[in-house]
């Protein structure tokens, strides 16, 4: 009964993120717009054009192999998982052992090959153009966020985010090294999931574009999927900055209704700043040159490493 | 012996020259050998250690061997893949116009290569290590008729003598009490720290060159090409794993307890040999190449978990010292596995296409699916993605670098979390490169004639690497079990093992506690499938429109032609600017016609080796310099001669007197 209970609370995590993911990006959109003196669409419209694009019809260029057809459901399924496994509104749940934080980034790698792959299926100059920026991003993103994890582990002790969570909960003095892995996360949040000023998610502009080239000849179901799976990325990164930095307000791991709630509601307060402050940031900045970018996540790679030597000499910082 | 079985291969091979069938006959049996000697070694028999004299090799001194755990691993690791590469060659081989130059060798070398991990003795050792070096060097000689394979096997000579001689060397340190050989008495000898550490410094040099560590790593990216691929595999997968083998050997076991500054060598030059290996890899155009190139980054990551365990070691943190060990044994056999079925997808692309290039591919999964999909799986392997193989060792020596802190000195908790970064940017160096070869060759559209017409190879060939592959999948769901089955080995030789891991909860593997950090495989995979399935499920039950086709879409216009796709060379040039500066000096050429010229522009880069520029470079105008002073010793009059002889003599008898 009680190992019921808990595929329960794994399952309700497993389509909060779901449910949760596109709304964010509603807020995001929201936000932005107000700041902009503008009305707005109503936070729902990221669930509504998935939709409409899982009604449309699909067309695929003719010379498209397997890949470019199952890349989605993959990349999709990938982050999903990774997504569902980051403790959200509650930390333990029954399957969290099965992947600490390296397993997390990694599938996330997983999904991001996949995806370099499917842009460049085709063979359009749009999909290389994304799928080689891309892997240069990531290949300067993920090294970032392992830096992230080796910072984080250390201090904790631990490289399950549940552990980390409750590490952080019980000792809240201020390290300069978690603050260095904060920041450090920031930039790769915002180059990872291909926000201003890295990339821009409402441009079509060849010179700029990342994100965008790569799923350009993607539509209809295929489109809604990969679009729905960054809805999800976003929201596991500030997920994870979440249950690392600001673990409050997580229900154990056997908690009752009650806590539960409690535990969405603190989730879902702390997306919505979240997502206010990074619409707060896009407003602000304007978009990089491509080669300026790795400069900009080198910083994260430069804060991690100081971070990890700072962690390696002494315990206290 | 079945040593002797792969000598009679070879002779037979050598005997019935011409007859028909005779390459597919040879590999056959050299593969069936192969397998026995992989059952037998993986075959439990407890903890026994055998050994044997044979009254062969150098009078009065004989030839020892012994099979022990470590022994057991690798044999198992050689034979194994030496059996799918014997299975390939049978298709593969059968393109072969010059078979007379690969049959006799190929035996001899997977033998000369299992009797290095046999050998229970210096002078044997030594033998057998020169014995894989020559026989590798015929091998890479096989298709002599082109210029550039024959400078391959002559640098590969070169660096396989300088290996030999440091290691000739560190064996002149290690010499047991009363001046023998064995290994029994080196490892009982006492010898004194300093001493130990040169002979260790040598060995790094004479395993390291063989094995493919910046700066020995120049013959490599040569070699790998210039041989079929059957046996680039072997030389790729399996004989720089033999040089490890002999690092281990000696460094671990008879050099006797570490201290703890002789990990900064290894850690140092395996972190420089990751990085420049991946680096170089990223741009290369030949898939050979990547693969050599890969296979150095590779050969660095292990070393770095050698290192880890002997700095663990040297401080008594058994524990670490294990799971690093682990980590390092795992990536020889996952790098093995995974590095030979790139090589046979490589050669089976060769054979269809005839294109060595992957700038001239593309859209080849269309015409071989098969060798489409199975490149893939091996390629996701390398990238070292969940919930494959190379996932879990990479995985492993991550949690390695985690248990740093605990090193007392400071030196090498500074080394660590730069091993560390080097470590996690190769990882997705790693990644963006297997997109581009995979992406480049697999993907798009075809890139010239030989492309489109490319068919799938032969099925002897696509089994090779499902057999490898299987394997690569199995380790990466129940990693458990592979630990659990390589810990004797961590036990001999480090003094400790990682906790048993198949009695945690569904074969999750935790090295340290579960409450530090678990993995569990199997379970990422089924979590990864069920959540695809359902949203396949779901999407076509709710939505069920059926798919058109049209032309792509390229900016309003059909695409007229292949070219404007993205090129091998533009893919990785973004990762070529940001960070290519730290391993070589790329030079573009751009010559661009002027308005109203009709010349054709031109755009080239020119990608120069530090380590040739600033290493090899001094030494061979060195060398030239000297032999141009001592030519005219070439040219003496017999008297002249025997006055140097003379002087000579002399000279040498001053030195033993002094």
């Amino acid at each position: 009964m009680s190992f019921l209970l808990d595929l329960l609370r794994q399952g309700i995590q497993w389509v909060l993120v779901l449910a949760l993911a596109p709304i964010l990006i509603g807020v995001i959109r929201k936000v932005k717009a107000r700041l902009l003196r503008r009305q707005g669409a109503s936070i729902l419209q990221p669930w509504r054009d998935i939709i409409r694009l899982f009604r449309k019809e699909v067309v695929i260029a003719d010379n498209a192999s397997w890949i470019y057809r199952f890349a989605p459901y993959i990349i999709f399924a990938m982050t999903w998982v990774a997504a569902s496994l980051v403790p959200t509104f509650a930390a333990g749940l029954i399957f969290s052992w099965s992947a600490d934080l390296i397993v997390i980034a990694s599938l996330l790698g997983g999904a991001r090959f996949f995806l370099a792959l499917a842009g460049m299926d085709i063979g359009t100059s749009f999909g290389g153009i994304g799928s080689s920026r891309e892997v240069m991003f990531g290949s300067l993103a993920e090294p970032a966020l392992i830096m992230i994890v080796f910072i984080v582990s250390l201090v904790a002790g631990s490289t399950q985010l549940t552990e980390i969570a409750s590490f952080m909960l019980s000792n809240t003095e201020l390290r300069v090294s978690i603050g260095f892995a904060l920041i450090a996360l920031v930039i790769v949040v915002i180059a990872e999931n291909g926000r201003i000023p890295v990339d821009n998610p409402a441009t079509h502009l060849e010179l700029t574009m990342v994100h965008e080239a790569m799923i350009l000849e993607y539509s209809g179901r295929h489109l809604a999927i990969i679009e729905l799976a960054s809805a999800l990325k976003l929201l596991l990164y500030i997920s994870i900055i979440a249950c690392v930095f600001f673990p409050w307000g997580l229900a154990p791991h056997d908690a009752s209704l009650s806590e539960m709630g409690r535990g969405v509601f603190f989730y879902i307060m702390k997306l919505s700043l979240s997502g206010f402050l990074l619409a707060l940031f896009e407003t602000s900045i304007a978009k990089m040159r491509v080669f300026v970018v790795p400069e900009f996540l080198g910083g994260a790679l430069i804060l991690g490493l100081l971070g990890t030597l700072l962690v390696f000499a002494t315990r206290s910082l | 012996m079945a040593l002797v079985g792969y000598l009679i291969i070879s002779l037979a091979s050598l005997i019935y020259v011409g007859r028909a069938d005779l390459s597919k006959k040879v590999y056959a049996a050299t593969g069936a050998l192969c397998g026995f000697i992989f059952m037998t070694s993986v075959w439990p028999r407890g903890a026994e250690i055998l050994t044997i004299e044979l009254p062969l090799g150098v009078p009065w001194i004989g030839m020892h061997l012994r099979i022990d755990q470590l022994s057991t691993f690798f044999l198992a690791v050689i034979n194994l893949v030496s059996a799918a590469a014997s299975v390939y060659a049978i298709g593969y081989g059968a393109h072969e116009r010059h078979p007379m130059r690969i049959l006799p060798f190929f035996p001899l070398f997977i033998a000369a290569m299992n009797l290095v991990v046999l050998a229970d003795d210096a002078f044997t050792f030594l033998w057998a290590w020169e014995l894989m070096s020559v026989f590798s060097w015929a091998l890479v000689l096989t298709h002599d008729y082109a210029t550039e394979n024959r400078f391959a096997a002559y640098v590969y000579l070169l660096m396989a003598s300088f290996g030999s001689l440091m290691l000739l060397m560190a064996f002149g340190l290690l010499g047991g009490a009363d001046g023998t050989y064995q290994f029994s008495s080196i490892r009982g000898a006492s010898r004194d720290e300093w001493k130990a550490g040169v002979a260790l410094i040598l060995v790094i040099f004479g395993v390291g060159s063989k094995a493919g560590l910046v700066p020995m790593h120049i013959w490599l990216p040569l070699t790998d090409p210039a041989a079929p691929s059957h046996v680039a595999a072997l030389m790729s997968g399996v004989m720089k794993k033999v040089a490890i083998y002999g690092f281990i050997r000696i460094v671990f076991d008879l050099l006797g307890p570490p201290a703890y500054w002789w990990s900064i060598e290894p850690i140092t030059l395996g972190a420089v040999s990751a990085l420049v290996g991946v680096l170089f890899a990223i741009i290369q155009d030949e898939l050979k190449k990547v693969l050599a190139y890969g296979t150095i980054e590779n050969i660095g990551i292990i070393f770095i978990a050698l290192g880890l365990s002997l700095a663990f070691k040297a401080n008594g943190l058994t524990a670490a010292a294990a799971l690093s060990f682990t980590a390092a044994l795992l990536h020889i056999l996952n790098h093995a596995l995974f590095k030979a079925s790139l090589f046979f997808g490589a050669g089976a692309m060769i054979t269809a296409t005839g294109e060595r290039t992957i700038e001239r591919l593309g859209g080849l999964i269309k015409l071989m699916p098969k060798t489409a999909i199975l490149f893939l799986i091996a390629s996701l392997a390398i990238a070292a993605l969940p919930p494959l193989n190379g996932f879990v060792s990479e995985w492993l020596l991550l949690q390695g670098i985690l248990l740093t802190p605990a090193l007392p000195q400071w030196g090498l908790r500074l080394l660590a979390p730069v091993a560390g970064i080097v470590f996690a940017l190769r990882a997705a160096l790693g990644a963006a490169c297997y997109v581009r070869v995979y992406g480049i060759s697999f993907l798009g559209r075809a890139r010239s004639k030989s492309a489109e017409h490319a068919r799938e190879v032969d099925d002897w060939s696509l089994g090779a690497m499902l057999g490898l592959l299987i394997v690569c999948i199995s380790i990466g769901l129940v990693p458990g079990l592979m630990i659990d089955a390589i810990s004797p080995v961590t036990e001999s030789l480090v003094g400790g093992r990682l906790p048993a891991q198949h009695f945690s909860q569904w074969l999750t593997i935790a090295p340290i506690t579960e409450v530090r950090s678990s993995y569990n495989g199997f379970l990422v995979a089924l979590f990864v499938v069920i959540s695809g399935l359902t949203a396949y499920w779901i999407v076509h039950r709710l939505w069920p429109r059926p798919v058109r086709y049209a032309p792509a879409w390229d900016c309003g216009y059909v695409d007229p032609t292949p070219l404007s796709q993205y090129s091998a060379s533009s893919f990785a040039q973004p990762i070529r600017r940001a960070l290519g500066g730290v391993a070589y000096t790329a030079v573009e050429h751009l010559d661009m016609p002027k308005p109203g010229d009709v010349r054709v522009a031109k755009f080239g880069v020119e990608i120069k080796d530090r380590a040739m520029i600033y290493l090899y470079g001094p030494i061979c105008a060195a060398v030239l310099a000297a032999s141009n002073r001592l030519n005219g010793f070439n040219y003496l009059k017999i008297q002249e001669y025997l006055a140097v002889v003379f002087a000579a003599l002399i000279l040498l008898l001053l030195v033993v007197a002094i």
